[in-house]
């Protein structure tokens, strides 16, 4: 601990908190204090957190020891690259959703942006905790501040989801409990990097133990990740989220992805002795039958919002499965989807609230029976109008454009990022592939291809129900505010593609430190001191 | 003593799946509750169980560490107690909200078509 650069590692837990804890005693009525406060908070977060992102080269981990304690009895905050990346996400995702509440959706509700700040919090402690349990208490942070955000704005939708998210992640905590007190008791410790030392020396005998509490952890992460079947939940609660919350949600099942890499790649790396490479089998297939279930969802789906949380399934199962192959260069490229497809399913879930202001109520009903019985008798009528063609009005076009990125990140196509993470996750599969090709390998590629052509013919089928056939054009009223969130996300995305050869070099030494974490456990168990007599 | 604990954990936890299953939302959250006491004793229980033993030291004995229960399951429990508590507290509330809004306690807002 020396200068005050070193405390910048807890900084992003810090800021949100107090800046939560202020706006609370506030109070919720002083609209503009809080505000203030807000964007002073998140402006502070995303530049805390690049500048994260920029030291993490040099040193590649950095820890943080709350009170100083030695390492093994004190709270440890670790940030290293795949953090530094997670926290910049969030930042921005955060920035994002924030600007575009202030049109209106902070006031569908109390407490909205205390309640943002603390998901800010749970996330960002999430992404830097260095031990299990921490986890599970940020974890639990970041749920409680989720409860209230899927449930801001109220409504028979949003509780009715609600009540169900809650319920499966009660649950899931419960789970995350019951593995974390299992692995206290054969591994004698709860924080990750001495738990990766010890796992080698675990006797045989406890081996089965030791493995069976972190599958039971592992399902609990899984929940949060959705993976099938564990997923059914997520299509509803975020479609019946408002635009913001759900903006923000959909990087809550990021950290499910980030909790496995994270932990999985640590505890079961190639030093694990016996336990190398547990249960990657189950990520693999569970993350293929993740693509399967999210593509149906994508195509069966007519709601956009639902269509948005189908994409969020099909953008898990891809990380999953990808993961699941345990090589080095298939991870870089995961981290690079990952990164592409929080962006552009957060400009998705936005834009989709704008978009929706289009079209009249009940408008996916009339689509769906149009499109079952053909047109209708009103084809007459229209023609005079088709001759002279329908002025598309500026906001619907720069919209449209929107849209029409977002289908084309998500689904993979090029020439934005999308096309180039999916090509950085197949390419090297098939590139150190053994001559025969694996029969996995095959069924990878096809899924990932098959749930691009999916998504883009529900993004297309939508684009057209939403932006080219309205029964009547509605110009949705849409404010500067809530527009330059979705241009800002979507300019990201345009950013990462252009700047894919940095990123990717980036994703690359991340996914190289999380396979050989010889140097995280340097970092942290280096800096233990001479423990007073023996630890248990 | 192993024995009653164990059974102790095993028939909350098989009653609270139990209740959690169930179509009606007070019974599901009793049933949360019974499962999170099931493993608020499971976690209690990870720290190794003894009986007979002094609470902290036997008269006229030098402690030892050996001597101590382990403090950290405990400190885990009670964590794990509060936050159930918590969530607990704010699912009663969405279930009431629910309640309200939909007309039923069916955990699906509406009644199963018979």
């Amino acid at each position: 601990m020396n200068g005050w650069t070193d405390h910048l590692v807890i900084a992003p837990i810090v800021v949100p908190m107090l800046a939560g804890a202020a706006m609370i005693l506030a109070g919720d009525r002083r609209r503009r204090l809080t505000v203030a406060i807000g964007s002073l908070s998140l402006l502070l977060i995303v530049a805390l957190s690049i500048l994260l992102l920029v030291q993490a080269q040099v040193p590649e981990v950095r820890i943080y020891r709350l009170g100083d304690w030695p390492t093994l009895f004190g709270i440890v905050l670790v940030a290293d690259r795949l953090s530094a990346l997670m926290l910049v996400l969030t930042g921005c995702l955060g920035l994002a959703a924030f600007v575009f509440s202030l049109a209106r959706w902070h006031r569908a509700g109390v407490y909205f942006h205390p309640l943002f700040q603390f998901q800010l919090m749970g996330l960002n402690g999430a992404f830097l905790t260095g031990d299990l349990f921490n986890l599970f208490v940020f974890f639990e942070v970041m749920l409680a501040a989720s409860y209230g955000m899927a449930l801001h704005g109220s409504g028979v939708a949003r509780v009715r989801a609600g009540l169900h998210y809650l319920t499966i992640n009660l649950v899931a905590s419960l789970l995350f409990l019951v593995g974390v007190s299992v692995v206290y008791g054969i591994g004698g410790t709860l924080n990750m990097a001495d738990l990766a030392a010890r796992i080698p020396l675990v006797a045989v005998e406890d081996r089965g133990l030791l493995e069976a509490g972190l599958a039971v952890m592992g399902v609990a992460f899984l929940i949060k990740a959705a993976m099938w079947p564990l997923g059914f939940w997520l299509p509803g609660t975020y479609a019946a989220a408002a635009a913001p919350a759900a903006a923000i949600l959909s990087i809550l099942s990021k950290v499910g992805i980030y909790a496995i890499l994270r932990v999985w790649l640590l505890l079961f790396g190639p030093e694990a002795g016996a336990s190398a490479g547990f249960g990657a089998d189950w990520l693999l297939a569970g993350g293929l039958l993740t693509i399967g279930f999210g593509s149906i969802a994508v195509l069966a789906t007519q709601d956009l919002p639902r269509l948005a949380g189908a994409s969020v399934l099909v953008s898990s199962g891809t990380l999953l499965a990808a993961i699941g192959t345990g090589q080095v260069a298939v991870t870089a490229g995961a981290l690079f989807y990952l990164t592409g497809s929080v962006l552009a399913i957060g400009a998705l879930f936005l834009l989709i609230e704008l978009a929706e202001r289009s079209r009249e109520v009940g408008a996916d009903v009339l689509a769906v029976t149009r499109e079952a019985l053909g047109p209708g008798e009103d084809d007459g009528e229209g023609d005079a109008a088709e001759e002279t063609g329908v002025a598309i009005p500026g906001i619907l076009a720069i919209l449209g454009l929107g849209f029409m990125a977002c289908a084309l990140l998500l689904a993979g196509l090029p020439p934005l990022s999308g096309f180039l993470a999916k090509f950085a996750i197949l390419s090297p599969l098939l590139g150190t592939a053994p001559t025969p090709v694996a029969t996995t390998t095959w069924l990878m590629m096809a899924a990932l291809i098959l749930s691009g052509l999916a998504t883009l013919i529900a993004m297309v089928r939508a684009g057209i129900a939403v932006f080219w056939a309205p029964q009547a054009i509605r110009v949705p009223r849409v404010r500067v505010v809530e527009l330059a969130p979705v241009l800002l996300l979507l300019a990201l995305s345009g950013a990462l593609t252009v700047g894919a050869g940095p990123a990717l070099a980036y994703m690359q030494a991340t996914a190289e430190a999380l396979h050989a974490p010889g140097g995280y456990l340097r970092a942290v168990l280096g800096a233990r001191t001479a423990l007073p007599g023996g630890m248990p | 003593m192993e024995l009653i604990l164990s059974l102790g954990i095993g028939v909350l936890a098989g009653s609270g799946v139990w209740l959690l299953l169930r179509p009606r939302t007070f019974q599901v959250i009793i049933g949360l509750c019974l499962l999170s006491y099931a493993v608020n004793l499971f976690i209690f229980s990870t720290g190794g169980l003894r009986t007979g033993a002094a609470a902290i030291l036997q008269r006229g004995e030098v402690g030892t560490l050996a001597d101590y229960a382990d403090p950290l399951p405990q400190a885990l429990a009670l964590t794990a107690i509060v936050i159930s508590f918590a969530t607990t507290a704010l699912l009663l509330v969405v279930l009431l909200a629910s309640r309200g809004l939909t007309g039923t306690d069916h955990v699906d807002g509406r009644e199963r078509n018979r």
